[in-house]
């Protein structure tokens, strides 16, 4: 028969045998965690975007089209500008024509079945530009839903689809909270902003970056704290877009406004 | 045990085995797990390098300044001076070799990018100096009064053309 104090004994022992981890009793080679410690990722590439000074030339869309071979004329695109305008009477109106390939060269704003919109200058109470891409999510939800590893993370943090392996299920396109994967009109294969791969492992900037006037553009290394666009990132009010998705969004905004979706 | 029990399960290891060999033959030796884990980072590892080997066609304008250093002195103390050549001349490629010559962009629609006037003062497309391209004589090109790599300046070639 069993007594009262052996059946505690072995409850406990049982109890705290359960809540014990495997992990816990795994004996730590101090070499492997050095080794974890000075070898983990050097790079991870993010971009900032100043809404303030985009004039909404496009210069950077045609750039990015002709550098990524995008087909000129198709309407997709891997990066984009939209224009917001905020009237007295609280309509807000967006609008990219063409995804702003040309610029933004008409007051008119394109309002798709309502035609072209006039608003009057004495009307507009904001107005403003905001260039758009992948946000090269540190949770990328389109990676998540790939079913079969054609997209993927790399381990500077940039999401690249693999052309081969890719068999346009389009899971991914219907994944991405911020529209920005589409098909390739040549390759017929899910398509979407590398952060121009081919130019940063250059040690080139991106061709938007290269290609805007103003500044408005930007990319830099967030592990690097020297990197301008780090210490902006890290010492002024920057916003992401959808923050509420979970997807721990790389593109960095500043001076956004509400308005902006 | 007699031989037609054994003989579905002959054929189950065997359905296993093709389908072994057909993955070891289809799926490429690099194709796997990489750094960024299970869930981001499951893909073909040389991917990355056919990604990385896309051919650059912005060389952005440095490039341009051993040969065109008197176009770059022109434009570098204007107001133009922070557009790179190649948004308005087209992307360098192997200039001169491929393409010998680059395009030279008379059109109204490339100076409307910026020169468009929008009243849009949260932006700093407000404070640039801007048209009304309806009314502003629709019918000419820009060039034929200002100069492009430097706006300051009349464009020298102005009396030539009218």
């Amino acid at each position: 028969m069993i007594t009262r104090r052996t059946f505690c004994k072995q409850a406990l022992l049982v109890a705290g045998g359960t809540v014990l981890p495997l992990a816990a009793l795994e004996l730590f080679d101090p070499r492997r965690l050095l080794a974890e410690k000075e070898e983990g990722a050097k790079v991870r590439w993010v971009f900032l975007v100043d809404t303030h000074k985009c004039v909404g030339c496009g210069f950077c869309v045609k750039a990015c089209k002709i550098e990524n071979e995008i087909p000129y004329d198709a309407h997709v695109s891997r990066t984009w500008v939209e224009r917001y305008v905020v009237t007295k009477d609280g309509r807000t109106l967006i609008d990219s024509p063409g995804a702003a390939r040309d610029g933004f060269t008409s007051s008119k704003i394109d309002q798709n079945s309502a035609g072209m919109v006039e608003v009057k200058d004495e009307e507009i109470a904001k107005a403003f530009f905001v260039p758009k891409l992948c946000n090269q999510c540190d949770n990328p939800p389109c990676v998540q839903v790939c079913p079969v590893g054609a997209t993927y993370q790399t381990a500077d943090g940039v999401v690249l689809v693999d052309r081969k392996w890719c068999i346009g299920c389009g899971y991914c396109v219907m994944g991405c909270p911020y529209g920005v994967r589409f098909f390739h009109p040549v390759y017929n294969v899910a398509e979407k902003c590398t952060f121009c791969y081919h130019r940063l492992h250059k040690g080139m900037k991106t061709a938007c970056v290269d290609a805007c006037p103003f500044g408005a553009r930007q990319v830099g290394n967030l592990l690097d704290p020297d990197d301008p666009v780090t210490k902006v990132i890290t010492s002024e009010r920057v916003s992401v877009l959808k923050e509420e998705y979970g997807t721990k969004p790389q593109v960095f905004y500043l001076g956004l406004s509400m308005e902006v979706k | 045990m007699k031989n037609h029990v054994w003989r579905p399960l002959y054929i189950a290891l065997a359905l296993v085995a093709v389908g072994l060999v057909a993955r070891y033959l289809l799926v490429p030796p690099d194709f796997g797990v990489h750094e960024r884990g299970y869930m981001y980072g499951w893909h073909r590892k040389s991917n990355e390098k056919e990604w990385e080997a896309v051919r650059v066609k912005y060389r952005t304008g440095r490039s341009c300044i051993p040969c065109h250093r008197d176009k770059h002195d022109d434009i570098r103390n204007s107001p133009h001076a922070a557009i790179s050549c190649e948004n308005c001349h087209g992307a360098l490629l192997d200039h001169p070799k491929d393409p010998v010559s680059l395009e030279i962009n008379r059109s109204r629609s490339l100076c409307l990018r910026c020169h468009a006037r929008l009243p849009y003062k949260a932006s700093l497309r407000g404070s640039i100096k801007g048209i009304n391209p309806e009314t502003h004589y629709p019918q000419a090109e820009c060039m034929m009064c200002h100069y492009p790599h430097n706006p300051k300046r009349p464009n020298p070639k102005r009396e030539v053309r009218s």
